[in-house]
Formats: C-alpha cells, structure tokens, sequence
C-alpha cells in the first residue's frame, strides 16, 4: 500500500494524490426525471472502485457519466463535474468521442460485434488508425484477458460463436486492447454463470496493475473480494421520485465491517445475514 | 362440506385417469386439425399457379432455348433461328446502371432515417414517401424518365432505362436497408460508440456490416423486380435489334455513346415476341422468359450466399 493513508469524511472523499478521477453529480435528469443526486467521488489511479446499492439506485447512471455514455440518453441533464486528468469532461469544448477513447468500457450483456474474434479486439486500434503491429497487439490484448489459449487457433470465427463468459472476456480484450488508463464495468459479470464469474473476477484483479477500474454490482460478495473503494448508493423515494444518491464512499473494509450510516447497515447486514 | 374427491387425493387418480390420447371427438381437437387442414389447402391453393407458370415456362422455354439463342440478334419476321444475346446484355446494363443509381441513395438514406435522425420530420416524409413509391405504377417511372432523361438527352438509352428502373428500386432499398439497420442490436451499437467510435465509424464499420444480409436481401430483390419490367423500359431505352457496339464480338458498349442508343431488354423482347403472329418469334419470347427467370434466380442464390457469408 501507499504511504499515504486513505482518508474518508463524511462527504466521500478521498484526500490523496493520485487522483485520476474527481467526480461530482450535483443532480442529473433524464427529462423531467431526477434519477441521480449528491454522488460525489474521487478515484484513485490503480485502484478497484465498486459502484453497490438496490436497483433504481443510479449506480450504473453514475459510472456512464464517467465517459459520457449517457450523452446518448434523450433528455439528459447534469449538473456537476467529472473531472479526468485536469480536464472536466463535460466542459463544452470537450469531444464525447475522445473520451471514450480514454475511459473504456464493459458492459451488462456481452456485446461483441458480428465480426471475427481478431477484428473485435482489432477494433479500437482501426477506430485510432493504429499503424503498429496490430497482431502483436491482439494477442497481448486476449492474453490479459485470459482468452488467448482458448482462441488462439479460432481467431478468424465469429465472436458470437463464444459462450457468454468467453464473449465477456472478449470484451474486456477488446475494450483494453487499445490501452485505456481507466476501465468502467457495468455489472459485467450479472449474465455469467458463477465459474465465467470467477474467471473474470480473477481478470479484474490483474487488470488494476495496469488499468484503473470503476465497477457497477449488485453482488456485495463480489465488491467485497475485488474492490479496494466501495460507494454505497440508495434510493431516495421521498417526493414521489425515485432519485439515486451516494450514502457512503469509502474503503471496502469500512464499508462492509464498520458503515457509519444507517442504510448501508441495513443494506449490508440483510444481504448477509 | 366435502372436499372434491378428485383434488388432491393419491385414490383418485386410479378411479378416475384423465384421458391423453387425441382424440378428433373434443371440439379444440377437432377445430385445430381443421385449420391445419385448412391452411395447408390455402397454401397449395396460392403455390398452383404459381408452380404452372414455372411449369409451362420450363415445358415451352427449353423448347426453344439453344446456345444460337442466348447469342444470336432477334430475327426478322417470317425468318427462322436467331436469338435475344443483345437483350441479354442490354438487361444486365440497364440493371447495373439502375443498381448503382439506387443502391447508394437507399442504403444512404436508410442510414439518415434509421439511425441519425429516426424522429425527425424528415425521416418521416421520407418513410411515407418511400411506402407510396413502392405502389408506383411502373409505367409512371417510365414516363418520369421519359421526361427527365429521354428528353434532355435528345434519345432513348440504356442510362434513360437504368434511371426508371432505379425509381422502382430505392423505395424497396430504402425501406429493407431501414428494417435491416434497426435490426442491429442496440448493444453493438452501444458497444462501438463505447470504444469511442464516431457516428460516422458506428455505420461504416458495425452497422452496415452487421445489417448487410438484411440490406443485400433488399438489393436483391428490388434487382429481381426491376429486372423483370417492361413498362417503363417501353418509354427509356426502347429495343435495339443491334448489339450495344457494332464490334461483334465484342458487344458490350465501348464508348459512352455506344451507351446513348436505344437498348434491348429481355423483358421487351418477351413483351414484343410474345403477341407475335409468327411461331419462331413466339418461340424464342418463351425461351427470353425462362432465361430472365433463370437470372433473377442466379441472382437471388448469389445474394443469398453472399449475405450468409457476410454475416458469419
């Protein structure tokens, strides 16, 4: 661990150094529909940051804020700030695309293209006109995500020829092919049976020597073996809505054995007990 | 009260065992067999014609079909032998010229009303649009390019033919290309713009890729109809009992103007032969027939395969 020890107020920050995203949702609509509000994080560089909370709590809204994925929502607002190396990415000179290409994403479903397995990790390097070695690439790509051995004689077939846990894998081969400093997981392992699950568990944790990774479950065990930030999220249903805030934020030790808050507590001690 | 004996009780069900077998007596038994009869009569009743004509065609076009006739120029009234070779190629010209008119406006517009501006009112105008034209009477494409075409550049030709053709084919593209675009998971599409792809690299590289069997279908058949018009070829490229270029054998056009002369279509052909008084031409508008089915089918297979090809 750093020297420098991880500190946590009361308003979910993080006094450290290496923080590589600072981000702050004041409140965030999607039409007339307040969906998030007061989340509000700082992410530090290699690190394993898990999104828990009960559905409608905007956990996944919040991490698709971080690499303007919600940009494709009609009828999305935001107030606040995500700011990635120095730069808020919702400033109104900043190109939602060039972010993306930066903050990499996994998502719910396995959604490889209908393309070969190569091109499907070869994608992002054709999408940044990539000139290199791009065969040298690829296999670096699927051997970090632990699929090279099972495809390196199918190369050329389709990706969705693979099971799902494989298509996952792809995923996360074509998603880190192109090197992108931080990775979003959006519930990636919640269409995977448990052992796809374990494998890609594994992934994560080898991913975070080389990526910095933002993760959304809905399996407390999960935050718990993988994430060293967990964020604790709940629904605010007062006022008829149903609006997503952030109760807690802090190491996963703390969250999971000592909550300060009352809803995390009971959040915890019912999934557990 | 007592309990119905029936329910729940082991005793019951060795007095009183539910009947499984089928039988035609229980009035959903029998209602579900006859309508399985039913449809399948409806379905023999609209494949009988459709099976005759083929027969017919097959019967009466081999008859007639011979190598001189796939090569040889129309005869003259009252003469016997010749063939449709120069309609052949007319067909495959006009065809091409109209398939590259209509393939880039359909699949292009397809993409603006499917995946860039799906609620606008263009999209919408567009849409109805393309649902009328698809009802156009063939004959007013004729005169469109009979107008457009044909007056302007002072002659019937192949190109005046390509663009009435091409009229009939962009509302079918258009339309298919749309349902072939929508069809793409919205996962793949979330999934490209996610690795920071811009909007113009999601259609090139994941949408008209993974929507390519649908479009090529759509392709295909607009192909199949418009090769099979005559209509409209009657006010465009006219017929021609001559070879697109006077340079036998070799008879495709050579120069653009070879292009600007009236063209012959095997779909005119079988209109001009087929009400003919003398048996010879009758003969060969039967062989003209077969041979255009016989390419739309080449056709159609090709496609097919290519589209399977495309979507593994």
């Amino acid at each position: 661990m750093s020297a420098t020890p991880l500190v946590t107020n009361g308003n979910g920050t993080v006094d450290h150094q290496d923080v590589l995203i600072d981000c702050e949702i004041k409140e965030l609509f999607y039409g007339h529909f307040k969906a998030a509000r007061d989340i509000a994080l700082k992410i530090k560089k290699g690190t394993v940051t898990a999104f828990i909370g009960p559905s409608g709590c905007g956990k996944s809204t919040a991490l698709r804020c971080l690499n303007r994925m919600n940009d494709l929502v009609r009828g999305f607002r935001f107030k606040g700030h995500v700011i990635f190396r120095g730069q808020d990415i919702y400033a109104s000179n900043i190109d939602p695309v060039s972010v993306r290409r930066h903050i990499g994403m996994v998502f719910q479903q396995p959604n490889p293209f209908a393309m070969s397995i190569f091109r499907n990790v070869a994608f992002g390097l054709r999408l940044n006109g990539y000139k290199g070695n791009v065969d040298e690439k690829v296999e670096r790509a699927l051997r970090q995500a632990a699929l090279w051995d099972e495809v390196k004689d199918i190369l050329r077939s389709s990706g969705l020829a693979l099971s799902g846990g494989q298509q996952q894998r792809l995923c996360i081969a074509r998603a880190i092919a192109t090197e992108p400093p931080v990775l979003l997981m959006d519930e990636p392992c919640s269409a995977l049976d448990p052992i796809a699950t374990h494998k890609i568990e594994e992934l994560i944790r080898e991913l975070k020597q080389r990526f910095t990774i933002a993760i959304v479950t809905h399996n407390l065990q999960q935050a718990r073996r993988i994430a060293d930030m967990t964020a604790f999220l709940y629904v605010d249903k007062s006022q008829g809505g149903r609006t997503g805030y952030m109760v807690e934020y802090g190491p996963t030790e703390a969250i999971f054995e000592d909550p300060k808050e009352d809803h995390t507590k009971e959040y915890i001690r019912g999934e557990f007990s | 009260m007592t309990p119905d004996p029936t329910i729940g009780s082991a005793a019951a069900d060795e007095v009183d065992l539910p009947t499984l077998a089928l039988s035609l007596r229980r009035p959903r038994t029998l209602f579900s067999a006859t309508m399985s009869v039913l449809t399948g009569a409806a379905t023999l009743a609209a494949l009988l014609p459709l099976f005759s004509v083929l027969y017919l065609l097959v019967i009466r076009g081999s008859a007639a079909l011979s190598m001189a006739a796939l090569h040889e120029l129309p005869p003259a009234a009252m003469t016997v032998g010749g063939g449709f070779g120069n309609a052949i190629v007319g067909t495959f010209v006009i065809v091409a010229i109209a398939t590259a008119i209509s393939v880039p406006f359909g699949i292009l517009g397809a993409v603006y009303i499917a995946e860039f501006g799906p609620d606008t009112k263009t999209a919408s105008a567009v849409r109805f649009a393309a649902k009328v034209l698809t009802g156009l009477p063939s004959i007013i494409a004729g005169v469109f390019a009979f107008a457009t075409v044909v007056v302007v550049t002072g002659g019937f030709s192949a190109p005046a033919g390509g663009v009435a053709l091409a009229l009939l084919m962009i509302p079918t593209i258009l339309l298919t290309a749309e349902a072939a675009i929508q069809g793409v998971p919205s996962r793949m599409r979330e999934a490209a713009i996610g690795m920071g792809a811009t909007p113009t690299q999601v259609v090139a590289q994941v949408i008209i890729p993974t929507g390519a069997p649908g479009i090529l279908t759509g392709v295909m058949l607009a192909v199949a109809r418009a090769a099979g018009e005559t209509a409209p070829l009657l006010f465009t490229a006219l017929f021609s009992d001559f070879w697109m270029s006077r340079t036998y054998p070799e008879f495709l056009p050579k120069t653009l103007g070879d292009l600007m002369k009236p063209t012959a279509s095997l779909a005119v052909i079988i209109y001009n032969f087929s009400g003919s008084p003398f048996e010879n031409q009758v003969a060969l508008a039967w062989a003209a027939a077969l041979t255009l089915v016989i390419i739309v089918l080449v056709f159609n297979i090709i496609g097919q395969s290519l589209a399977r090809r495309s979507a593994s």
